[in-house]
């Protein structure tokens, strides 16, 4: 029963951290590493928390404002994935560098905008979030189910998903039965960015009344661990990010829990990374990564 | 036919190239914000030489933060660099980071009290912490394959709650800080001090001197380190010839973590009084990726670029006084590592033009 109570609160933190994971796996599937995951979702959080506070300000219905600072965090999350996009599929630059720049100007310009727009290191607080369904869900929830089951589709049972993971395993075969290979991967990593900024705006609207620095506080780099101990399938990444996001929400809600109360909360946020690096050194050698990932494709080199 | 290299592929040619395209995209943006630059360049001035020219006054104090500030920036971009140089991304420096400042704090509230020896020790024991914690991924790396990038960036996060965890239970905790450190464990410097107005420059320097020096003893004049080089360069070639790549690839982290524990050693003693019980990261150890992409991941390069991160942290509070985001350091950093990134593109132009004389020469 207690259990059954959590599950809202519980998915309520899984959710957000399950759609970016999803959009890492589909940008890792194409060959492209995306680590700016956190920063994405910082963008889409700062975007979607401005967009509501002065949308709600001016007396907008009060769910269509909702619905488009998600849309926005969703763009914006995209438009910044370019500068990833550009850099490792045009430029054949180092995917980590490029991915641990915008990690790092996220940081900056989500506050340099809070800073321009609200005269302070956050955004405004907006008056009301979303609200939870007559079951106590958020609608994030539903919408996290609808990406991995579109996912799934896409991935396998779609032509142009095929596609999307023979660029991951083998770019050159690809490229020479007529598949353009730097369209798919661009698709995917728009897809990852527009996904994690979708997700930021979900953390922001449900889980906080206004976006600060410690928003996001490391839910993108979770997501990122979900994507390799979800060994880069939808199911699996779906049952990572519901372990992952458990143990963050036992951090949060142990204290009410006497039998929890002996351990610090501490451990539960804990548990994600240890988990992640003992699958990693168990699975070490069976390789389930995409064979190609992280690797820039060059057309017509061998 | 002779082939010169070209200026822009030089690598220093490009670091500086990448820093100013950096100033010049933050001072677009400054501008297009409705803000004056001119401020922005201002609080640099001052961070850097202490002199305000608004009021042409002087304050050596600024010119000791700006050192001071940059020590950590330094060591944490040696951290990453000598990864780098073996062909490593170390993203972990900040989780090696948390946990030399989390023993240092360990040893400072609890160690003996014996002037010296005390705060030695806690250096000490932050650099064999970082030694340890960087050490393990290399094993990771080394033996069982698992990328040093996902690893170091699941570690980054159990530090920091591991370091909650024990902080917490250190004399005096509550739940941001702890017991003050008795006199013996701080690191101040009177004579810096006297000469910089209360500046919280410290002994720390000193170790960040030794530092750089050591990492450039160790890369460019061992044999430790041309096994490192090579193994970077080539990894398959460096086993063929018989360098011992697990061992090289495992004493390069660890050793990389070293650098990156000190600073979080040195910030410990040397910035607080007390012990910190962190809720978020410091964000020294990712500076310090772009502190060494900047430098090239040389010693000198990467004491210059720490430098300029260190000038730029402290002029911080001057911007934000002058009405300029403070964040605009931190757009101008990303924007830089953004444009390392983007330097594939110069090879990438370079042969287009090869290309095209080519095609002249042959006359097509």
């Amino acid at each position: 029963m207690m259990v059954l109570n959590m599950l809202p609160s519980v998915l309520m933190i899984v959710a957000p951290i399950l759609i970016t994971a999803i959009g890492g796996m589909i940008s890792e599937k194409s060959g492209v590493v995306n680590i700016a995951l956190e920063g994405l979702m910082m963008i889409g959080a700062m975007t979607a928390a401005a967009a509501h506070v002065l949308m709600e300000g001016s007396g907008m219905n009060h769910t269509l404002s909702l619905v488009l600072a998600l849309a926005l965090g969703l763009g914006v999350g995209g438009i910044f994935s370019l500068i990833h996009a550009v850099a490792a599929i045009n430029l054949n630059a180092d995917q980590t560098i490029s991915g641990t720049g915008i990690n790092l100007l996220a940081n900056g310009v989500t506050i340099f905008a809070s800073q321009i727009l609200f005269n302070a290191d956050r955004t405004k607080e907006f008056r009301m979030g979303m609200q939870t369904d007559a079951l106590g869900f958020y609608p994030t929830a539903y919408l996290a189910l609808i990406v991995v089951l579109i996912s799934w589709f896409v991935l396998y049972k779609l032509p142009f998903g095929m596609h999307l993971r023979a660029c991951g395993e083998h770019p050159g075969a690809a490229e020479s039965v007529g598949i353009n290979v730097k369209r798919i991967r661009y698709i995917a990593v728009l897809a990852s960015g527009m996904l994690a900024g979708l997700a930021g705006g979900c953390v922001v609207l449900t889980q906080t009344i206004q976006y600060t620095s410690n928003t996001i506080n490391g839910r993108g780099f979770i997501a990122l661990a979900a994507v390799s101990f979800g060994r880069w399938r939808p199911v699996g990444v779906a049952g990572a990010a519901l372990l992952f996001g458990t143990a963050q929400a036992f951090a949060i809600i142990a204290n009410n829990i006497p039998a929890l109360r002996i351990l610090p909360t501490e451990v539960f946020n804990i548990l994600p990374y240890v988990v992640t690096l003992v699958a990693l050194v168990v699975f070490s050698g069976k390789n389930y990564a995409p064979a190609s990932v992280g690797k820039p494709y060059e057309k017509g080199a061998s | 036919m002779k082939k010169k290299t070209p200026f822009l592929q030089s690598d220093g040619a490009v670091s500086v190239l990448v820093v100013l395209l950096g100033f010049l995209v933050g001072t677009i943006l400054v501008a297009l914000v409705g803000k004056n630059p001119l401020n922005m360049y201002k609080a640099i001035l001052q961070a850097l030489s202490g002199y305000n020219i608004d009021n042409g006054r002087m304050n050596v104090r600024y010119i000791g933060e700006t050192l001071n500030y940059s020590v950590p920036f330094i060591l944490c971009g040696l951290s990453m660099g000598f990864a780098n140089r073996v062909g490593l991304f170390n993203i972990g420096g900040e989780g090696q980071y948390i946990m030399g400042m989390t023993v240092a704090q360990i040893i400072a509230l609890l160690g003996p009290q014996i002037p010296v020896l005390h705060w030695l020790l806690a250096l000490l024991g932050a650099m064999v912490i970082g030694a340890i914690w960087g050490g393990v991924v290399g094993i990771l790396k080394a033996k069982y394959e698992v990328s040093e990038v996902v690893s170091t960036i699941m570690l980054n996060y159990v530090a920091l709650y591991l370091s909650r965890i024990i902080c917490l239970q250190l004399p005096g905790a509550t739940t941001y800080k702890t017991a003050n450190y008795p006199e013996t464990a701080l690191i101040g410097n009177e004579f810096f001090q006297r000469i910089t107005k209360n500046s919280l420059l410290n002994n720390g320097i000193f170790f960040m001197i030794l530092a750089v020096l050591a990492f450039w003893f160790i890369m460019e004049k061992t044999s430790l380190g041309y096994g490192m080089r090579a193994t970077g360069f080539n990894k398959d070639a460096a086993r063929a010839s018989g360098i011992p790549v697990v061992k090289s690839i495992s004493i390069s982290m660890a050793i990389s973590g070293v650098f990156a524990g000190l600073a979080g050693g040195i910030i410990a003693l040397g910035s607080f009084k007390y012990g910190r019980v962190i809720a978020g990261m410091d964000n020294y150890g990712f500076d310090g990726i772009a502190v060494a992409l900047v430098g090239n991941s040389t010693a000198f390069g990467t004491t210059i670029a720490g430098l300029l991160f260190g000038l730029l942290k402290n002029a911080q509070a001057l911007m934000q006084a002058k009405q300029i985001p403070k964040e605009i350091t931190f757009i101008i950093q990303g924007l830089i590592v953004i444009f390392i990134a983007l330097r594939s593109a110069l090879k990438l132009y370079q042969e287009y033009v090869d290309k095209r004389r080519l095609q002249k020469e042959v006359g097509l």
